[in-house]
Protein backbone atom coordinates (compact mmCIF):
# COMPACT_ATOMS: atom_id res chain seq x y z
CA UNK A 1 0.00 0.00 0.00
CA UNK A 2 1.02 3.61 -0.50
CA UNK A 3 1.40 6.01 2.43
CA UNK A 4 -2.09 7.38 1.67
CA UNK A 5 -3.65 3.90 1.57
CA UNK A 6 -1.95 3.00 4.86
CA UNK A 7 -3.35 6.11 6.58
CA UNK A 8 -6.83 5.61 5.14
CA UNK A 9 -6.88 1.90 6.07
CA UNK A 10 -5.90 2.76 9.65
CA UNK A 11 -8.69 5.36 9.80
CA UNK A 12 -11.41 3.11 8.42
CA UNK A 13 -10.75 0.02 10.53
CA UNK A 14 -9.51 -2.00 7.57
CA UNK A 15 -6.33 -3.95 7.02
CA UNK A 16 -6.18 -2.91 3.40
CA UNK A 17 -7.85 -0.34 1.14
CA UNK A 18 -7.56 0.00 -2.63
CA UNK A 19 -8.08 2.94 -5.00
CA UNK A 20 -11.73 3.37 -5.98
CA UNK A 21 -13.06 1.83 -2.76
CA UNK A 22 -15.62 3.86 -0.78
CA UNK A 23 -14.79 4.17 2.90
CA UNK A 24 -15.92 6.05 5.96
CA UNK A 25 -12.79 7.50 7.56
CA UNK A 26 -12.46 8.91 11.06
CA UNK A 27 -10.93 12.38 11.16
CA UNK A 28 -8.30 13.72 13.55
CA UNK A 29 -8.79 17.39 12.77
CA UNK A 30 -11.58 19.44 11.19
CA UNK A 31 -10.96 23.01 10.04
CA UNK A 32 -13.07 25.98 8.94
CA UNK A 33 -12.43 29.69 8.33
CA UNK A 34 -14.52 32.86 8.43
CA UNK A 35 -15.97 32.56 4.92
CA UNK A 36 -16.73 28.83 4.92
CA UNK A 37 -17.70 28.29 8.58
CA UNK A 38 -21.02 30.22 8.49
CA UNK A 39 -22.45 27.82 5.88
CA UNK A 40 -20.98 24.78 7.69
CA UNK A 41 -22.50 25.93 11.00
CA UNK A 42 -25.92 26.37 9.36
CA UNK A 43 -25.74 22.82 7.95
CA UNK A 44 -24.41 21.48 11.26
CA UNK A 45 -27.44 22.92 13.04
CA UNK A 46 -29.78 21.17 10.57
CA UNK A 47 -28.33 17.83 11.75
CA UNK A 48 -29.67 18.46 15.24
CA UNK A 49 -26.82 16.75 17.12
CA UNK A 50 -26.14 19.68 19.45
CA UNK A 51 -22.43 19.22 20.12
CA UNK A 52 -19.48 18.63 17.79
CA UNK A 53 -17.94 15.14 18.01
CA UNK A 54 -14.81 16.38 19.83
CA UNK A 55 -14.28 20.08 20.54
CA UNK A 56 -10.49 19.62 20.77
CA UNK A 57 -10.41 18.41 17.18
CA UNK A 58 -12.41 21.20 15.54
CA UNK A 59 -10.42 24.33 14.68
CA UNK A 60 -11.74 27.68 13.48
CA UNK A 61 -9.55 30.49 12.19
CA UNK A 62 -10.64 33.99 11.18
CA UNK A 63 -8.17 34.59 8.35
CA UNK A 64 -9.84 35.29 5.01
CA UNK A 65 -11.56 38.66 5.51
CA UNK A 66 -10.11 39.25 8.99
CA UNK A 67 -9.28 41.54 10.69
CA UNK A 68 -12.84 42.31 9.53
CA UNK A 69 -12.75 44.22 6.25
CA UNK A 70 -16.37 45.43 6.32
CA UNK A 71 -19.64 45.03 8.20
CA UNK A 72 -20.70 41.87 6.36
CA UNK A 73 -17.34 40.18 7.06
CA UNK A 74 -17.64 41.24 10.69
CA UNK A 75 -21.04 39.53 10.89
CA UNK A 76 -19.65 36.29 9.45
CA UNK A 77 -16.62 36.36 11.77
CA UNK A 78 -18.94 37.02 14.71
CA UNK A 79 -21.13 34.06 13.84
CA UNK A 80 -18.08 31.78 13.71
CA UNK A 81 -16.61 33.18 16.94
CA UNK A 82 -19.89 32.67 18.82
CA UNK A 83 -20.21 29.10 17.60
CA UNK A 84 -16.58 28.38 18.53
CA UNK A 85 -17.16 29.76 22.05
CA UNK A 86 -20.44 27.91 22.59
CA UNK A 87 -18.90 24.64 21.47
CA UNK A 88 -15.53 25.22 23.17
CA UNK A 89 -13.62 24.71 19.91
CA UNK A 90 -9.97 25.43 19.23
CA UNK A 91 -10.17 29.05 18.09
CA UNK A 92 -7.45 31.59 17.29
CA UNK A 93 -8.47 35.21 17.66
CA UNK A 94 -7.06 38.11 15.61
CA UNK A 95 -3.73 38.99 17.22
CA UNK A 96 -3.04 35.33 17.98
CA UNK A 97 -3.96 33.82 14.65
CA UNK A 98 -2.34 33.13 11.33
CA UNK A 99 -3.31 32.00 7.87
CA UNK A 100 -4.85 28.61 8.73
CA UNK A 101 -2.40 26.46 6.75
CA UNK A 102 0.63 28.19 8.24
CA UNK A 103 -0.91 28.19 11.71
CA UNK A 104 -2.04 24.58 12.25
CA UNK A 105 1.35 22.87 11.73
CA UNK A 106 3.08 25.63 13.70
CA UNK A 107 0.67 25.13 16.62
CA UNK A 108 1.34 21.41 16.59
CA UNK A 109 -2.28 20.62 15.68
CA UNK A 110 -1.58 19.05 12.27
CA UNK A 111 0.55 15.92 12.69
CA UNK A 112 1.95 13.01 10.68
CA UNK A 113 -0.39 10.09 10.11
CA UNK A 114 -3.56 12.10 10.67
CA UNK A 115 -6.63 12.45 8.46
CA UNK A 116 -7.42 16.16 8.28
CA UNK A 117 -10.37 17.75 6.50
CA UNK A 118 -10.92 21.46 6.08
CA UNK A 119 -13.43 23.74 4.42
CA UNK A 120 -10.66 25.20 2.32
CA UNK A 121 -9.10 23.67 -0.77
CA UNK A 122 -5.56 24.34 0.45
CA UNK A 123 -6.06 22.03 3.44
CA UNK A 124 -3.83 19.70 1.40
CA UNK A 125 -0.86 21.72 2.78
CA UNK A 126 -0.57 19.35 5.79
CA UNK A 127 0.49 16.55 3.47
CA UNK A 128 3.99 17.98 3.96
CA UNK A 129 3.89 16.40 7.43
CA UNK A 130 2.91 12.97 6.14
CA UNK A 131 -0.77 13.50 6.96
CA UNK A 132 -3.66 12.79 4.61
CA UNK A 133 -5.27 16.21 4.35
CA UNK A 134 -7.93 17.33 1.92
CA UNK A 135 -10.28 20.23 1.24
CA UNK A 136 -14.04 19.80 1.27
CA UNK A 137 -17.17 21.92 1.13
CA UNK A 138 -19.17 23.27 4.03
CA UNK A 139 -21.72 20.41 4.12
CA UNK A 140 -18.98 17.78 4.34
CA UNK A 141 -17.37 19.80 7.12
CA UNK A 142 -20.70 20.08 8.95
CA UNK A 143 -21.03 16.29 8.88
CA UNK A 144 -17.37 15.83 9.90
CA UNK A 145 -17.91 18.19 12.86
CA UNK A 146 -20.97 16.22 13.94
CA UNK A 147 -19.83 12.65 13.30
CA UNK A 148 -16.03 12.76 13.39
CA UNK A 149 -15.94 10.92 10.09
CA UNK A 150 -16.27 11.55 6.37
CA UNK A 151 -17.11 9.47 3.32
CA UNK A 152 -14.29 9.11 0.89
CA UNK A 153 -13.30 7.32 -2.26
CA UNK A 154 -9.76 5.97 -1.83
CA UNK A 155 -7.72 7.90 -4.41
CA UNK A 156 -5.04 6.42 -6.65
CA UNK A 157 -1.54 7.77 -5.98
CA UNK A 158 0.79 9.27 -8.57
CA UNK A 159 4.41 9.23 -7.46
CA UNK A 160 6.59 12.19 -8.43
CA UNK A 161 10.32 11.61 -8.13
CA UNK A 162 12.64 14.62 -8.17
CA UNK A 163 16.25 13.63 -8.93
CA UNK A 164 19.37 15.73 -8.70
CA UNK A 165 20.42 18.85 -6.88
CA UNK A 166 18.34 22.03 -6.79
CA UNK A 167 19.99 24.92 -8.63
CA UNK A 168 20.44 28.28 -6.90
CA UNK A 169 17.16 30.20 -6.38
CA UNK A 170 15.09 27.12 -7.18
CA UNK A 171 12.86 25.86 -4.36
CA UNK A 172 9.55 24.19 -3.54
CA UNK A 173 7.50 26.81 -5.41
CA UNK A 174 9.46 26.29 -8.60
CA UNK A 175 9.20 22.49 -8.36
CA UNK A 176 5.44 22.54 -7.91
CA UNK A 177 4.87 25.18 -10.62
CA UNK A 178 7.08 23.17 -12.98
CA UNK A 179 5.11 20.01 -12.17
CA UNK A 180 1.71 21.67 -12.67
CA UNK A 181 3.04 23.18 -15.91
CA UNK A 182 3.96 19.68 -17.01
CA UNK A 183 0.82 17.74 -16.02
CA UNK A 184 -1.79 20.53 -16.23
CA UNK A 185 -4.47 21.81 -13.85
CA UNK A 186 -6.28 18.47 -14.02
CA UNK A 187 -3.14 16.33 -14.37
CA UNK A 188 -3.67 14.71 -10.97
CA UNK A 189 -7.48 14.88 -10.88
CA UNK A 190 -8.94 12.81 -7.99
CA UNK A 191 -5.44 11.43 -7.24
CA UNK A 192 -2.86 11.89 -4.54
CA UNK A 193 0.50 13.38 -5.51
CA UNK A 194 3.26 11.66 -3.51
CA UNK A 195 6.48 13.68 -3.65
CA UNK A 196 9.83 11.91 -3.31
CA UNK A 197 13.43 11.76 -4.51
CA UNK A 198 16.73 13.19 -3.34
CA UNK A 199 15.76 16.78 -4.19
CA UNK A 200 12.74 16.37 -1.89
CA UNK A 201 14.94 14.90 0.86
CA UNK A 202 17.07 18.04 0.59
CA UNK A 203 14.07 20.39 0.61
CA UNK A 204 13.19 22.33 3.80
CA UNK A 205 9.86 21.79 5.56
CA UNK A 206 8.80 25.25 4.35
CA UNK A 207 9.48 24.14 0.77
CA UNK A 208 7.48 20.96 1.31
CA UNK A 209 4.50 22.91 2.70
CA UNK A 210 4.59 25.05 -0.46
CA UNK A 211 4.51 21.99 -2.70
CA UNK A 212 1.75 20.18 -0.81
CA UNK A 213 -0.25 23.43 -0.72
CA UNK A 214 -0.48 23.57 -4.52
CA UNK A 215 -1.34 19.89 -5.13
CA UNK A 216 -4.97 20.98 -5.50
CA UNK A 217 -3.93 23.24 -8.40
CA UNK A 218 -3.23 20.04 -10.36
CA UNK A 219 -6.67 18.73 -9.37
CA UNK A 220 -5.27 16.41 -6.68
CA UNK A 221 -7.20 15.30 -3.62
CA UNK A 222 -4.02 15.58 -1.57
CA UNK A 223 -0.27 16.02 -1.80
CA UNK A 224 1.83 13.91 0.54
CA UNK A 225 5.41 13.33 1.68
CA UNK A 226 6.86 10.36 3.57
CA UNK A 227 8.05 11.28 7.06
CA UNK A 228 11.81 11.74 7.48
CA UNK A 229 14.12 13.29 10.07
CA UNK A 230 13.23 16.81 8.91
CA UNK A 231 9.56 16.12 9.52
CA UNK A 232 10.29 14.64 12.95
CA UNK A 233 12.46 17.61 13.94
CA UNK A 234 9.74 20.01 12.80
CA UNK A 235 7.05 18.21 14.77
CA UNK A 236 9.21 18.00 17.91
CA UNK A 237 10.08 21.68 17.61
CA UNK A 238 6.37 22.44 17.57
CA UNK A 239 5.68 20.57 20.77
CA UNK A 240 4.76 17.01 19.87
CA UNK A 241 6.39 13.72 20.69
CA UNK A 242 3.54 11.30 20.16
CA UNK A 243 2.18 10.64 16.71
CA UNK A 244 1.92 7.73 14.32
CA UNK A 245 3.88 7.56 11.11
CA UNK A 246 3.16 5.51 8.04
CA UNK A 247 5.37 4.90 5.02
CA UNK A 248 4.71 3.71 1.48
CA UNK A 249 5.61 0.05 1.04
CA UNK A 250 8.51 -0.87 -1.24
CA UNK A 251 6.04 -2.65 -3.51
CA UNK A 252 3.25 -0.04 -3.30
CA UNK A 253 1.21 0.28 -6.47
CA UNK A 254 1.15 3.67 -8.14
CA UNK A 255 -1.20 4.84 -10.89
CA UNK A 256 1.82 6.48 -12.50
CA UNK A 257 5.41 7.40 -11.70
CA UNK A 258 6.71 10.70 -13.08
CA UNK A 259 10.40 11.56 -12.77
CA UNK A 260 12.17 14.89 -13.13
CA UNK A 261 15.79 16.01 -13.15
CA UNK A 262 15.68 19.16 -11.04
CA UNK A 263 19.22 20.24 -11.92
CA UNK A 264 17.82 21.56 -15.21
CA UNK A 265 14.89 23.47 -13.68
CA UNK A 266 14.95 27.28 -13.59
CA UNK A 267 12.84 29.52 -11.35
CA UNK A 268 9.28 29.30 -12.73
CA UNK A 269 6.58 31.90 -13.34
CA UNK A 270 2.90 31.07 -13.91
CA UNK A 271 1.28 33.52 -16.33
CA UNK A 272 -2.42 34.42 -16.21
CA UNK A 273 -4.96 32.81 -15.91
CA UNK A 274 -4.01 29.29 -14.83
CA UNK A 275 -1.31 27.96 -12.47
CA UNK A 276 -0.29 25.59 -15.27
CA UNK A 277 0.54 28.42 -17.67
CA UNK A 278 4.16 28.25 -16.60
CA UNK A 279 7.34 29.62 -18.18
CA UNK A 280 10.95 29.34 -17.03
CA UNK A 281 12.26 32.72 -15.89
CA UNK A 282 14.62 33.04 -18.87
CA UNK A 283 11.62 33.01 -21.25
CA UNK A 284 9.44 35.51 -19.42
CA UNK A 285 10.49 38.62 -21.35
CA UNK A 286 9.58 42.15 -20.25
CA UNK A 287 6.55 42.09 -17.91
CA UNK A 288 6.05 45.39 -16.04
CA UNK A 289 4.28 45.13 -12.69
CA UNK A 290 2.15 47.33 -10.40
CA UNK A 291 2.11 45.19 -7.27
CA UNK A 292 4.08 42.39 -5.63
CA UNK A 293 2.64 40.25 -2.82
CA UNK A 294 4.90 38.09 -0.66
CA UNK A 295 3.11 35.76 1.75
CA UNK A 296 0.00 33.61 1.81
CA UNK A 297 -0.57 29.99 2.82
CA UNK A 298 1.80 29.02 0.00
CA UNK A 299 4.84 31.17 0.85
CA UNK A 300 4.24 33.05 4.10
CA UNK A 301 6.64 31.09 6.32
CA UNK A 302 9.85 32.26 7.95
CA UNK A 303 12.07 30.60 5.33
CA UNK A 304 10.18 32.47 2.60
CA UNK A 305 10.55 35.82 4.35
CA UNK A 306 14.27 35.19 4.90
CA UNK A 307 14.83 34.68 1.16
CA UNK A 308 12.91 37.87 0.33
CA UNK A 309 14.69 39.91 3.01
CA UNK A 310 18.06 38.76 1.74
CA UNK A 311 17.24 40.30 -1.65
CA UNK A 312 15.78 43.50 -0.17
CA UNK A 313 18.84 44.08 2.05
CA UNK A 314 20.20 47.54 1.22
CA UNK A 315 17.88 47.88 -1.80
CA UNK A 316 14.82 49.97 -2.56
CA UNK A 317 11.56 48.72 -4.01
CA UNK A 318 10.89 50.21 -7.46
CA UNK A 319 9.07 53.56 -7.31
CA UNK A 320 6.07 52.24 -9.29
CA UNK A 321 5.60 49.06 -7.24
CA UNK A 322 3.36 48.52 -4.22
CA UNK A 323 4.99 45.65 -2.37
CA UNK A 324 2.92 43.96 0.33
CA UNK A 325 4.54 41.47 2.70
CA UNK A 326 2.24 39.26 4.77
CA UNK A 327 3.82 37.00 7.40
CA UNK A 328 1.75 33.79 7.59
CA UNK A 329 1.17 33.87 11.34
CA UNK A 330 1.77 35.99 14.43
CA UNK A 331 4.62 33.63 15.32
CA UNK A 332 6.24 34.05 11.89
CA UNK A 333 5.72 37.83 12.21
CA UNK A 334 7.40 37.90 15.63
CA UNK A 335 10.34 35.77 14.56
CA UNK A 336 10.79 37.88 11.42
CA UNK A 337 10.75 40.96 13.62
CA UNK A 338 13.37 39.52 15.98
CA UNK A 339 15.59 38.55 13.06
CA UNK A 340 15.37 42.07 11.64
CA UNK A 341 13.53 40.96 8.49
CA UNK A 342 10.57 43.29 9.10
CA UNK A 343 12.94 46.24 9.40
CA UNK A 344 14.52 45.25 6.08
CA UNK A 345 11.09 45.12 4.40
CA UNK A 346 10.03 48.50 5.74
CA UNK A 347 13.35 50.14 4.90
CA UNK A 348 13.06 48.78 1.37
CA UNK A 349 9.63 50.42 1.07
CA UNK A 350 7.27 47.48 1.58
CA UNK A 351 3.94 47.47 3.43
CA UNK A 352 3.93 44.78 6.12
CA UNK A 353 0.53 43.40 7.12
CA UNK A 354 -0.89 41.37 9.97
CA UNK A 355 -1.55 37.75 8.81
CA UNK A 356 -4.53 37.49 6.43
CA UNK A 357 -5.54 35.72 3.21
CA UNK A 358 -6.73 39.21 2.10
CA UNK A 359 -5.23 39.97 -1.32
CA UNK A 360 -4.84 36.37 -2.50
CA UNK A 361 -8.60 35.97 -2.98
CA UNK A 362 -9.33 39.59 -3.89
CA UNK A 363 -10.74 40.28 -0.45
CA UNK A 364 -8.78 43.22 0.95
CA UNK A 365 -5.23 44.50 1.66
CA UNK A 366 -4.15 44.77 -1.98
CA UNK A 367 -7.06 44.36 -4.41
CA UNK A 368 -6.22 45.08 -8.07
CA UNK A 369 -7.82 47.64 -10.43
CA UNK A 370 -8.58 46.91 -14.11
CA UNK A 371 -5.41 46.67 -16.18
CA UNK A 372 -3.12 46.18 -13.17
CA UNK A 373 -0.55 43.42 -12.92
CA UNK A 374 0.57 41.67 -9.77
CA UNK A 375 3.25 39.10 -9.16
CA UNK A 376 2.35 37.07 -6.12
CA UNK A 377 3.82 34.19 -4.14
CA UNK A 378 0.28 32.82 -3.63
CA UNK A 379 -1.27 29.84 -5.42
CA UNK A 380 -3.96 30.98 -7.89
CA UNK A 381 -4.05 33.34 -10.84
CA UNK A 382 -7.55 32.76 -12.20
CA UNK A 383 -9.51 35.59 -13.86
CA UNK A 384 -10.43 38.17 -11.19
CA UNK A 385 -8.67 36.25 -8.43
CA UNK A 386 -7.09 39.33 -6.83
CA UNK A 387 -9.63 41.92 -7.91
CA UNK A 388 -10.83 43.25 -11.26
CA UNK A 389 -11.51 40.59 -13.92
CA UNK A 390 -9.33 42.82 -16.14
CA UNK A 391 -6.32 42.54 -13.81
CA UNK A 392 -3.54 39.96 -14.15
CA UNK A 393 -1.81 37.73 -11.60
CA UNK A 394 1.57 36.02 -12.06
CA UNK A 395 2.77 33.38 -9.59
CA UNK A 396 6.37 32.82 -8.50
CA UNK A 397 8.67 32.17 -5.54
CA UNK A 398 9.57 34.72 -2.84
CA UNK A 399 13.02 35.12 -4.46
CA UNK A 400 11.57 36.06 -7.86
CA UNK A 401 8.92 38.22 -6.15
CA UNK A 402 11.50 40.23 -4.21
CA UNK A 403 13.75 40.70 -7.24
CA UNK A 404 10.72 41.78 -9.28
CA UNK A 405 9.62 44.28 -6.62
CA UNK A 406 13.06 45.90 -6.75
CA UNK A 407 13.26 46.07 -10.55
CA UNK A 408 9.58 46.85 -11.31
CA UNK A 409 9.26 43.96 -13.75
CA UNK A 410 9.41 40.17 -13.50
CA UNK A 411 13.10 39.64 -12.78
CA UNK A 412 15.66 37.07 -11.73
CA UNK A 413 17.22 37.19 -8.26
CA UNK A 414 20.52 37.00 -10.13
CA UNK A 415 19.94 40.54 -11.41
CA UNK A 416 19.81 41.78 -7.81
CA UNK A 417 22.44 39.57 -6.18
CA UNK A 418 25.00 37.96 -8.44
CA UNK B 1 -36.88 12.63 -13.40
CA UNK B 2 -36.99 14.26 -16.85
CA UNK B 3 -35.53 17.76 -17.17
CA UNK B 4 -35.63 20.10 -20.13
CA UNK B 5 -33.83 23.38 -20.78
CA UNK B 6 -31.31 25.36 -22.78
CA UNK B 7 -27.54 24.88 -22.59
CA UNK B 8 -25.15 27.55 -21.35
CA UNK B 9 -21.88 26.36 -22.83
CA UNK B 10 -18.35 26.93 -21.54
CA UNK B 11 -14.87 25.53 -22.18
CA UNK B 12 -12.33 23.83 -19.90
CA UNK B 13 -11.24 24.72 -16.34
CA UNK B 14 -14.26 26.84 -15.35
CA UNK B 15 -13.06 27.61 -11.84
CA UNK B 16 -14.89 28.48 -8.65
CA UNK B 17 -13.43 32.00 -8.76
CA UNK B 18 -15.46 32.74 -11.89
CA UNK B 19 -18.52 30.75 -10.76
CA UNK B 20 -18.68 32.92 -7.64
CA UNK B 21 -15.73 35.29 -7.00
CA UNK B 22 -14.31 35.16 -3.46
CA UNK B 23 -14.60 38.94 -3.23
CA UNK B 24 -18.38 38.52 -2.82
CA UNK B 25 -18.15 35.88 -0.09
CA UNK B 26 -18.37 38.42 2.73
CA UNK B 27 -22.10 37.61 2.64
CA UNK B 28 -23.84 34.24 2.96
CA UNK B 29 -27.18 35.35 1.48
CA UNK B 30 -27.83 33.09 -1.49
CA UNK B 31 -30.11 35.55 -3.36
CA UNK B 32 -27.35 38.18 -3.24
CA UNK B 33 -24.61 35.74 -4.24
CA UNK B 34 -26.62 34.27 -7.12
CA UNK B 35 -26.71 37.67 -8.87
CA UNK B 36 -22.91 37.25 -9.29
CA UNK B 37 -22.98 33.69 -10.68
CA UNK B 38 -20.52 33.28 -13.60
CA UNK B 39 -20.02 37.07 -13.65
CA UNK B 40 -16.30 37.08 -14.46
CA UNK B 41 -16.61 34.93 -17.61
CA UNK B 42 -20.22 35.55 -18.68
CA UNK B 43 -21.76 38.87 -17.66
CA UNK B 44 -25.12 37.97 -19.27
CA UNK B 45 -25.53 34.63 -17.48
CA UNK B 46 -27.58 35.93 -14.56
CA UNK B 47 -30.07 37.71 -16.85
CA UNK B 48 -30.17 34.98 -19.52
CA UNK B 49 -30.61 31.89 -17.34
CA UNK B 50 -34.09 30.34 -17.06
CA UNK B 51 -35.27 27.75 -14.56
CA UNK B 52 -34.52 24.28 -15.88
CA UNK B 53 -31.50 25.28 -17.99
CA UNK B 54 -28.20 23.38 -18.01
CA UNK B 55 -24.58 24.42 -17.74
CA UNK B 56 -22.44 22.44 -20.17
CA UNK B 57 -18.64 22.60 -20.09
CA UNK B 58 -15.64 20.52 -21.12
CA UNK B 59 -12.90 19.34 -18.74
CA UNK B 60 -12.22 20.08 -15.06
CA UNK B 61 -15.42 22.02 -14.30
CA UNK B 62 -15.36 23.66 -10.87
CA UNK B 63 -11.61 23.57 -10.25
CA UNK B 64 -10.08 25.73 -7.55
CA UNK B 65 -11.61 26.55 -4.19
CA UNK B 66 -13.67 24.28 -1.95
CA UNK B 67 -16.41 26.91 -1.69
CA UNK B 68 -19.77 25.21 -1.61
CA UNK B 69 -21.26 28.53 -2.63
CA UNK B 70 -20.22 27.57 -6.21
CA UNK B 71 -22.68 24.68 -6.71
CA UNK B 72 -25.18 26.51 -4.48
CA UNK B 73 -25.39 29.63 -6.70
CA UNK B 74 -25.61 27.47 -9.81
CA UNK B 75 -28.51 25.53 -8.30
CA UNK B 76 -30.14 28.67 -6.93
CA UNK B 77 -30.01 30.40 -10.33
CA UNK B 78 -32.36 27.70 -11.63
CA UNK B 79 -29.86 25.42 -13.34
CA UNK B 80 -31.21 21.88 -13.23
CA UNK B 81 -27.85 20.18 -13.78
CA UNK B 82 -24.26 20.53 -14.96
CA UNK B 83 -22.96 18.35 -17.78
CA UNK B 84 -19.17 18.26 -18.26
CA UNK B 85 -16.42 16.10 -19.73
CA UNK B 86 -14.92 15.99 -16.22
CA UNK B 87 -15.34 17.70 -12.85
CA UNK B 88 -12.86 18.90 -10.25
CA UNK B 89 -13.29 16.61 -7.25
CA UNK B 90 -14.35 19.05 -4.52
CA UNK B 91 -16.96 20.63 -6.79
CA UNK B 92 -18.34 17.20 -7.75
CA UNK B 93 -18.55 16.18 -4.10
CA UNK B 94 -20.18 19.45 -3.06
CA UNK B 95 -22.74 19.16 -5.87
CA UNK B 96 -23.70 15.62 -4.78
CA UNK B 97 -23.86 16.74 -1.14
CA UNK B 98 -26.24 19.65 -1.86
CA UNK B 99 -28.32 17.85 -4.50
CA UNK B 100 -27.21 19.57 -7.72
CA UNK B 101 -27.21 16.92 -10.49
CA UNK B 102 -23.78 16.61 -12.15
CA UNK B 103 -23.37 14.45 -15.24
CA UNK B 104 -20.05 13.35 -16.67
CA UNK B 105 -20.23 12.88 -20.46
CA UNK B 106 -17.45 13.97 -22.82
CA UNK B 107 -19.46 13.33 -26.01
CA UNK B 108 -22.45 15.43 -24.88
CA UNK B 109 -20.18 18.18 -23.55
CA UNK B 110 -18.26 18.42 -26.81
CA UNK B 111 -21.28 18.23 -29.14
CA UNK B 112 -23.38 20.82 -27.31
CA UNK B 113 -23.32 24.51 -28.21
CA UNK B 114 -24.59 27.61 -26.44
CA UNK B 115 -28.39 27.73 -26.60
CA UNK B 116 -28.97 24.10 -27.63
CA UNK B 117 -32.16 22.57 -26.25
CA UNK B 118 -31.44 19.59 -23.96
CA UNK B 119 -33.53 16.90 -22.35
CA UNK B 120 -32.04 14.84 -19.50
CA UNK B 121 -33.36 11.77 -17.70
CA UNK B 122 -31.54 11.74 -14.38
CA UNK B 123 -32.30 8.15 -13.38
CA UNK B 124 -30.78 6.68 -16.55
CA UNK B 125 -28.24 9.41 -17.33
CA UNK B 126 -29.72 9.85 -20.79
CA UNK B 127 -28.89 13.22 -22.38
CA UNK B 128 -30.75 14.24 -25.56
CA UNK B 129 -29.60 17.25 -27.52
CA UNK B 130 -32.91 18.15 -29.21
CA UNK B 131 -31.33 20.88 -31.36
CA UNK B 132 -28.77 18.46 -32.81
CA UNK B 133 -31.00 15.34 -32.58
CA UNK B 134 -28.33 13.37 -30.74
CA UNK B 135 -28.50 11.09 -27.73
CA UNK B 136 -25.78 10.45 -25.14
CA UNK B 137 -25.37 8.57 -21.87
CA UNK B 138 -23.60 10.00 -18.81
CA UNK B 139 -21.33 7.91 -16.61
CA UNK B 140 -23.51 6.31 -13.90
CA UNK B 141 -22.98 7.31 -10.25
CA UNK B 142 -21.38 4.73 -7.95
CA UNK B 143 -24.01 3.07 -5.70
CA UNK B 144 -22.84 4.93 -2.60
CA UNK B 145 -23.31 8.35 -4.18
CA UNK B 146 -26.68 7.29 -5.52
CA UNK B 147 -27.72 6.67 -1.91
CA UNK B 148 -26.83 10.26 -0.96
CA UNK B 149 -28.67 11.61 -4.01
CA UNK B 150 -31.75 9.51 -3.18
CA UNK B 151 -31.87 10.92 0.36
CA UNK B 152 -31.72 14.45 -1.10
CA UNK B 153 -28.16 15.30 -0.07
CA UNK B 154 -25.59 14.56 2.61
CA UNK B 155 -27.42 16.25 5.50
CA UNK B 156 -30.59 14.20 4.93
CA UNK B 157 -28.49 11.07 4.38
CA UNK B 158 -26.65 11.66 7.68
CA UNK B 159 -29.88 12.40 9.55
CA UNK B 160 -31.22 9.09 8.31
CA UNK B 161 -28.09 7.33 9.62
CA UNK B 162 -28.46 9.11 12.97
CA UNK B 163 -32.10 8.00 13.20
CA UNK B 164 -31.08 4.41 12.42
CA UNK B 165 -28.45 4.48 15.20
CA UNK B 166 -31.01 5.40 17.86
CA UNK B 167 -32.88 2.47 19.46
Amino acid sequence: MTLTERILAAHSGKRKVSPGEFISATVDLVLANDIMAPLAIKEFQRLGVGKVFDARKVVMVPDHFCPNKDIQSAEQAKLMRQFAREQGLVYFEVGRMGIEHVLLPEQGLALPGQVIVGADSHTCTYGALGAFATGMGSTDIAVAMAMGEVWMKVPPTIRFVYHGELPKWVGGKDLILYTIGDIGVDGALYSVMEFSGEAIDALSMDGRFTMANMAVEAGAKAGIFNVDNKTKEYVTMHGNETYLTYQSDEDAEYANVIEYDVSKIEPQVAFPCLPSNVKPLSQVGEVRLDQVVIGGCTNGRLGDLRVAARLFQGKQIHSEIRCIVIPGSQQVYLEALREGLIETFIEAGAAVSTPTCGPCCGGHMGVLAAGERCLSTTNRNFVGRMGSPQSEVYLASPAVAAASAILGRIASPEEVIS
Amino acid sequence: MRLKGKAHKYGPDVNTDVIIPARYLNVSDLDELTKRCMEDIDREFASRVRTGDFIVATTNFGCGSSREQAPLVIKHSGISGVIASSFARIFFRNAINIGLPVLECTEAAEATEMGDELEVELTTGEIINLTKSKKFYAKPYPAFMLEITKEGGLIEYTKERLRAKKP
